[in-house]
């Protein structure tokens, strides 16, 4: 076992939702909080691959730009090869850092800016790592990469609009790599993708992962595709981790109530002609979470103390849940 | 041996773009520009009265400036005619000072185009930079600089110009006032001119900061001044553009009405609005034409550069292809 590349301990993030001063005064209301992460950890192996899942509203993006250092987290602490990235990044150290890690967004047209050639796209983390590299040195670099995401240099004069949804995801997945990165927050990169393209997108980053050992954070709410991806899958219900465990052991033994509704809802050919159990009510809105457990109003084990007491993660077999159930062994 | 001999697959780098002007031809304004022909007639006189002007010294028939070629004796001369008393013809009819209206209408339309110009441009400057710094930073930065601008819209900008005007009358000594009155002008009518720039500006900056590509720019550690300058901004300034050409419009009728009231240009630098207020005296005893003519070149380039900015604005609107 290698030791985690990235280590997330306890992480909150809270939003400030509340309507303007003048208003809140008018109306005698006071602030307004969101959580929309809540005391989450884990970690991620060098070379492996962590995936994210949960509906939307459930703070998978968050956690993304969390990672990344887009947003401050208000509580907790993320680590990167030992080192603390939450007490602000400054000067060489943080140059140093930045270049270690990437993002790849869920839609390329809005990743891309739209007045930029694409060559100048994909050379613009070169620009910001690589300050001694000459003009020429760039060109052959971007030509490279774009070869290596099965594109044609010639592209390179083109604009983001003159692409294919899926050609765009190769674009975003070139410049993610261009200044040759360890680490990458993969938000939901497929979902606003064709079903056709999705495989060859998930099979690019595949063998990008075991061509360069690339860590993935992979955010994504299809199952089928973490399943695919993942080694070690965490699943998110309103802010807060359900259940986290390696993906084989998750997807044969699910523990959390709500992974086993999930996977009841995945469409399965052994299925046919059956009907399916459904995934039944919404999620509620984290302006006003239920008390106790955040699943307890969907949960068909709910009882008194799942509707007062907040579950912690408790380790089950394989696995980690966040079930009173579960760890009382009803079910 | 000889496998080891055999050329590498060689890297590639990406070709260099076509150049600016085929770019510019293959386009899709260059195409809707062919297609209007409202469009072709007002870029065409547009660009006929801003040569005029520019060309001015070395193309109008007199200097209307000079003393020594003028003759008092031609005064009122009506339009298309031999002047009295000299062998001079005048187009467009002389003023009562005997100086050819044609003439000072090339040289005071140089003077409206410079000063409208160069105050869109000090507007666009400063209400650009406003607005992106707005937009961006939001917050208490942003209210600060939006009320303000609020604040300046509830004026009517002619207002705000004269004020300013005043301002520095007060502040600049007597005896710089005639060489600074020019600059004085362009700052009053940018002054009161940059509010909407940095309006359009910050939604326009508030929509894209929230996109993924400033996000990706941001996550490489870009520093903020540069994913302004050099992501957003070329994001935001289609509608500058469009406004910007309108404002042209607006700043020139606001330079006329400003010399027309007498707090514009010195006299020895008459613009369109001085000249049309010198003919207005004269209006209502025959000699129409000192006034007409300026009006009417007023109105043909405010109306031009207006048809332009409208054009752009429906070229530059993927709704309307």
């Amino acid at each position: 076992m290698s030791e985690p590349l990235l280590d997330v301990r306890h992480l909150s993030r809270r939003f400030d939702v509340s309507p303007p001063w003048l208003n809140r005064k008018l109306e005698r209301t006071g602030k307004v909080y969101v959580n929309a992460v809540k005391d989450v950890s884990f970690s991620v192996k060098r070379g492996e691959t962590f995936a994210l899942v949960g509906e939307s509203g459930s703070g998978k993006t968050t956690i993304a730009r969390l990672i990344v250092g887009l947003l401050e987290p208000t509580e907790g602490e993320i680590v990167f090869d030992g080192q603390s990235l939450s007490r602000g990044l400054q000067g060489r150290e943080a140059r140093r850092l930045r270049r270690r890690f990437q993002m790849i967004f869920q839609d390329p047209l809005a990743s891309l800016n739209p007045r930029w050639r694409v060559t100048d796209i994909i050379a613009e983390p070169l620009r910001a790592f690589e300050r001694g590299m000459n003009d020429r040195a760039r060109r052959l670099r971007v030509g490279e990469l774009l070869t290596l995401v099965g594109l044609s240099p010639e592209d390179g004069v083109k604009f983001p609009h003159q692409f294919s949804g899926g050609q765009r995801q190769r674009i975003a997945i070139a410049r993610a790599l261009a200044a040759k990165p360890e680490f990458i927050v993969c938000d939901e990169p497929t979902s606003a993708l064709d079903v056709s393209v999705q495989a060859q997108i998930l099979n690019l980053m595949k063998d990008l992962q075991d061509e360069f050992g690339l860590t993935y954070v992979f955010i994504s709410h299809n199952l089928q595709v973490v399943r695919h991806m993942a080694n070690e899958i965490g699943v998110l219900y309103l802010g807060r981790l359900a259940e986290v465990g390696e993906s084989e052991a998750l997807f044969e033994h699910p523990r959390h109530p709500y992974t086993r509704m999930l996977l009841d809802a995945v469409p399965d050919i052994d299925m046919t002609g059956r009907r399916r159990k459904k995934v039944e009510g919404e999620i509620p809105s984290p302006l006003r979470p239920p008390p106790g457990c955040p699943f307890n109003p969907r949960c068909p084990f709910a009882n008194d103390r799942c509707r007062i007491e907040v579950p912690g993660l408790t380790p089950v077999g394989l696995q980690a849940a966040a079930c009173h159930a579960v760890e009382e062994g009803r079910i | 041996m000889t496998m080891e001999n055999a050329p590498a697959a060689k890297p590639i780098a990406p070709p260099r773009p076509k150049g600016r002007l085929r770019q510019a031809l293959d386009s899709d304004i260059f195409y809707s520009y062919r297609r209007s022909p409202v469009t072709i007639v007002a870029s065409i006189v547009a660009v006929s009265l801003i040569l005029m002007a520019i060309l001015a010294p070395w193309i109008a028939p007199h200097d209307p400036f000079n003393p020594a070629s003028l003759n008092l004796m031609d005064g009122f001369t009506p339009p298309m005619s031999q002047s009295a008393f000299g062998d001079n013809w005048f187009l467009m009819g002389a003023d009562n000072q005997g100086r050819d209206v044609f003439s000072t209408i090339m040289y005071g339309s140089r003077v409206s185009l410079f000063v409208g110009a160069m105050a869109t441009l000090f507007a666009i400057t400063l209400g650009v930079t406003l607005g992106l710094t707005a937009g961006y930073n939001g917050g208490t930065v942003d209210a600060i600089i939006m009320r303000i601008a609020d604040i300046q819209l509830s004026f009517p900008g002619i207002l705000i110009a004269l004020l300013i005007f005043g301002i520095a009358r007060g502040v600049i000594p007597a005896n710089q006032q005639e060489s600074m009155a020019i600059w004085v002008l362009i700052v009053a009518i940018g002054l009161s001119n940059w509010a909407q720039f940095a309006r359009t500006v910050r939604g326009a900056t508030m929509v894209e900061r929230q996109k993924d590509y400033v996000s990706a720019a941001r996550i490489i550690g870009v520093h903020p001044v540069l994913i302004l300058i050099r992501h957003i901004l070329p994001n935001v300034l289609g509608p500058v553009l469009v406004i910007g050409t309108i404002g042209l419009a607006l700043a020139i009728i606001e330079e006329a009405t400003l010399s027309f009231l007498g707090v514009g240009v010195p006299p020895t630098q008459p613009s369109l609005g001085t000249l049309i207020r010198i003919g207005q005296q004269y209006l209502f005893s025959g000699e129409w034409w000192i006034l007409f003519f300026p009006a009417v070149t007023l109105v043909l380039l405010a109306l031009s550069v207006n048809l332009l900015g409208d054009w752009l604005r429906d070229a530059l609107n993927p709704k309307l292809r």
